[in-house]
């Protein structure tokens, strides 16, 4: 779309009204996850392995089965035997299936052997301890290095794809490599070359809600299935694939979701919670617990890197070339590809390579967490250009600045941006008061520049008017962040009627076309792009409808404020035709109206934010205080700022736990050792500081109104701008997150 | 196993209900009473997302057994409004977007009145102290303290 079609002047877009959900979810009445109740329900409990890796020699269910409250016992053999095994990710039905009930090999502590359905949670629970599985113990491996080092357990043999070069260990399973010019030559130019090696650990998306969920499987073959997700469709389609079942027979329903972050962008449960229904032939409700939850959902990668940058006396950066090893679990997916792809992006670089890999090990299954792969890999660049500031006298955002990606840099993954909004984010910090302001002794200041590509994907959204004026807006992303708030903004400023008189409803699976899921911080983005375009398509016929009662041509009428009204002076001298006036007698002027739209949107503009941080570092007990901390990022255009301001500080946070506190630790045994929220310690209100943002807007030319989504962006710069603030508080590099006390204190030892 | 029969009163309401002995007092209020406004986040008493009052006083409802509010006084989210009339906490929480996916939000808004109750008048590190034991994932937690304050602020000019 071109950028002068573009609207500009908003009446409701950028107001802070109230969330619709607003009042359910502030008396206990809004709907989760594990809200729901069926009649004949039974409960579902999982048996999980406790090894890392395992051969499954024998599963006896028959003293479980022959319990009086158990009425159904499945394992592997209960699930559809022909869901193919295809290197990589192409067959990811499969690793899907292998990873929800182990088949030959449990490959993680906490894998999923079998499950049980009883007339109650606690009698479930029970049931499980009467499953008697008979383990062959294997080598495991849990480490990013030591997994891809020759004498490593082999996972899976054939699970890589094409692109791993010959000779690689078989758990490497892919492999990316870009980047443009000659690395070699750009480093011989440069005054300064640092080379340093970075690790972070694998952390969680941390949801409050545990993965929830109600199925029912009655023996016509239809399914219902209640859950909490970030995008039922997919959810739909993934379980009808692995129950052996048509899709549309199943209807998926999204309940109220308790965050997700990219944890609940797949299925864990809910195949077996339907496989379970079947079986009993009655509802099934499965929900998991916290320990569940880290055991055995979709943590993060954990991640091994090594940047190169060489940079000249006055700030240029003259070459980058970085190695990013990611452990994604025992399965292919680790987002590799993505860190290398995001590592450099914010720069205008003439010699730059880089390199992922996708590496298994015994580990749960990683899934998308906030801008997947992207934030180790900026922890680990901008790490570097941190330093070669700190070593050549230079001020940090003036160096990024000056290398800083614009329209029509040739990005470090290989196309050209369209209009970004680095520089401005960059702009907006340096003039920021928080950047003149001065530190105390002990605190240090970091700055950090992210990067994330943001997504479109597939889209319906269908909105009918009703007689009295007022609008239901269907669309199919579940609301993550207050998203139906943002459409019923987009749709008012469309249709030019009260935000009030618009009702935004998630719709199942049943009721409207396909929707990816919400993620890529597409929703405001591409379910804001389609109600647009469906309200405007209402619109049209409206337009219609009152062209047709003035006998004039339709394309003399025009749309202004919630009115039809003639196009000008010449196409006739008629009153304003309020929306309400139009459709109280639709039914007889042509019939009810409504409007559509369906498509895959690929206008989903990149996203750029600049962070700083200070941070005081307690030299006696190693102890990390965030002190202060902005969020500077474009939105291109915040629809409803309040819940914008949401996702940076939300993003922020989050990023602040991943850096100083959060982490996954293994035992030698293979087994998780912090399973529960007092042992992975999430930030608490009394750690923070207050979050302030500055929304920039740069529109993107690829949305009606400019928006670029804002999801995912703000976990990009927090670990390496926290990084950078605690290394100058500290006088130390920190190479490796999370900068938990006892690496402080070490690292202060080290350095003398 | 037998089941044991509690008698008690839940947001001023006389309530009765059969229970395992180990069921938690949240496994009562959400199964046995359908009042599941109280979230279980982690059954740890970590994240406070059950926050619930028993006669006056904030707990985790998942570390309390259900056999043990006999004759007790609950107050749950699902009791903080004033019929049509939200809480001033809850309008709050509205209008600032203290929420987000709002999991978290019945439990913070129990503690939060619990807070005020008590201190109407408290300082920002109080009010952070004070919540450090309601985890949000989704706010970083600003404009739940900000909301948090606010309302302390408005209560205190309007009584």
């Amino acid at each position: 779309m071109a950028l002068d079609d573009r609207k500009s002047d908003f009446k409701f877009v950028g107001t802070r009204p109230d969330r619709p959900d607003g009042l359910d979810k502030v008396t206990g009445r809004a709907k989760f996850g594990a809200d729901a109740h069926a009649p004949g329900m039974l409960h579902g409990a999982i048996l999980r392995s406790p090894h890392a890796h395992a051969r499954i020699v024998k599963i006896d269910t028959s003293k479980a089965e022959a319990l009086k409250d158990v009425k159904a016992v499945i394992t592997r053999a209960d699930f559809s035997d022909k869901v193919p095994f295809k290197p990589g990710l192409e067959g990811e039905f499969w690793n899907v299936l292998e990873n929800v009930m182990a088949g030959e090999k449990a490959l993680y502590d906490g894998h999923a052997v079998a499950a049980v359905a009883a007339t109650s949670a606690l009698a479930a629970r029970d049931a499980l301890k009467q499953i008697e599985v008979e383990y062959e113990v294997l080598p495991h491996v849990t480490d990013v290095d030591k997994a891809m080092a020759p004498d490593a357990p082999v996972i899976r043999e054939g699970a890589a794809d094409y692109s791993v070069p010959e000779g690689m260990h078989p758990n490497v399973v892919r492999y990316h490599e870009s980047g443009h010019g000659d690395v070699e030559a750009g480093f011989a130019e440069a005054d300064l070359v640092i080379e340093d090696s970075f690790v972070t650990e694998a952390t969680h998306q941390g949801y409050i809600e545990p993965h929830a969920c109600l199925a029912s499987l009655g023996n016509d073959g239809k399914g219902e299935l209640w859950c909490c997700t970030q995008g039922h469709w997919i959810v739909q389609k993934t379980c009808a694939a692995l129950l052996g079942m048509e899709t549309s027979n199943l209807r998926v329903t999204a309940s109220e979701i308790g965050g997700g972050f990219g944890g609940k962008t797949t299925v864990f449960i809910e195949p077996v919670a339907l496989a379970l229904s079947r079986k009993a032939n009655r509802p099934v409700k499965v929900v998991m617990n916290r320990s569940e939850v880290f055991r055995a959902t979709g943590p993060t990668s954990s991640a091994s890197m090594d940047v190169k940058i060489g940079m000249k006396k006055d700030g240029t950066i003259t070459a980058a070339e970085g190695i990013f090893r990611l452990q994604g679990g025992a399965f292919p997916g680790a987002p590799g590809d993505m860190t290398a792809m995001c590592g450099f992006a914010p720069y205008n670089l003439t010699n730059v390579r880089q390199v992922g890999y996708d590496v298994m090990a015994n580990r749960p299954k990683q899934a998308a967490y906030r801008a997947p792969g992207a934030p180790m890999g900026a922890f680990a660049v901008e790490s570097v250009i941190d330093e070669l500031c700190n070593k050549l006298g230079l001020d940090p955002i003036d160096v990024r600045l000056k290398n800083a990606a614009y329209e029509g840099t040739k990005a470090s993954y290989g196309p050209r941006y369209g209009r970004i909004g680095l520089v401005e984010t960059l702009e907006a910090a340096k003039a920021h008061p928080h950047y003149a302001a001065p530190l105390k002794p002990g605190q240090g200041r970091g700055i950090a520049c992210g990067f994330w590509f943001n997504h479109g994907g597939e889209t319906s959204v269908s909105l009918a008017l009703s007689e009295d004026g007022s609008a239901q807006l269907m669309v199919g992303t579940p609301d993550i962040g207050g998203s139906r708030a943002s459409m019923a903004l987009m749709a008012a400023e469309v249709l030019g009627i009260p935000y009030e008189n618009i009702r935004v409803t998630v719709a199942d699976t049943a009721t409207l076309g396909y929707n990816d899921v919400s993620h890529g911080s597409r929703v405001t983005y591409a379910s804001g792009l389609a109600t647009i375009k469906a309200a405007r398509n209402a619109v049209e016929k409206l337009c219609e409808r009152a062209a047709a009662k003035w006998g004039i041509p339709v394309d003399a009428v025009k749309w202004e404020d919630g009115c039809a009204v003639p196009s000008g002076p010449n196409a006739g001298d008629f009153d304003p035709m309020p929306l309400a006036d139009i459709t109280t007698n639709m039914g007889s002027t042509g019939g009810p109206i409504s409007g559509h739209f369906e498509a895959t949107p690929e206008g989903a503009g990149v996203s750029f934010g600049t962070h700083i941080v200070d941070a005081e570092v307690d030299p006696e007990t190693g102890k990390t205080a965030v002190t202060r901390y902005t969020v500077i990022q474009d939105a291109g255009k915040a629809i409803h700022p309040a819940y914008v301001e949401g996702q940076y500080q939300g993003g922020a946070v989050q990023g602040i736990g991943w850096a100083l506190n959060e982490e996954y630790i293994y035992g030698e045994d293979g087994r998780l050792q912090n399973s529960i929220f007092l042992d992975y310690r999430i930030p608490v209100a009394s750690d923070l500081p207050m979050i302030d943002t500055v929304i920039v807007e740069v529109p993107n030319p690829g949305h009606p109104f400019g928006v670029r989504g804002v999801g995912e962006t703000g976990i990009v710069p927090p670990l390496a701008a926290i990084a950078n603030a605690v290394s100058n508080a500290a006088g130390v590099r920190m190479r490796q997150l999370p900068m938990s006390p006892p690496r402080i204190l070490a690292a202060l030892k080290d350095n003398g | 196993m037998s089941k044991i029969h509690v008698s008690t009163t839940v947001n001023g309401d006389t309530v009765e209900y059969l229970c395992d002995p180990r069921e938690t007092l949240l496994d009562c209020l959400r199964d046995r009473l359908n009042l599941t406004g109280a979230k279980e986040g982690c059954g740890t008493g970590d994240c406070g997302a059950c926050s619930v009052t028993v006669d006056g006083r904030l707990v985790c409802s998942c570390l309390m057994l259900g056999a043990e509010a006999e004759g007790g006084q609950i107050e749950t989210v699902e009791g903080m409004a004033d019929g049509e009339e939200l809480h001033p906490l809850q309008k709050k929480f509205i209008e600032y977007a203290a929420l987000q996916c709002g999991v978290c939000t019945p439990g913070v808004l129990v503690a939060a009145k619990a807070l005020l109750e008590k201190n109407p008048d408290p300082t920002e590190e109080e009010t952070r102290y004070w919540l450090a034991g309601n985890l949000c994932r989704c706010t970083g937690y600003d404009k739940i303290i900000r909301a948090v304050m606010d309302t302390a602020a408005e209560m205190r000019e309007a009584s």
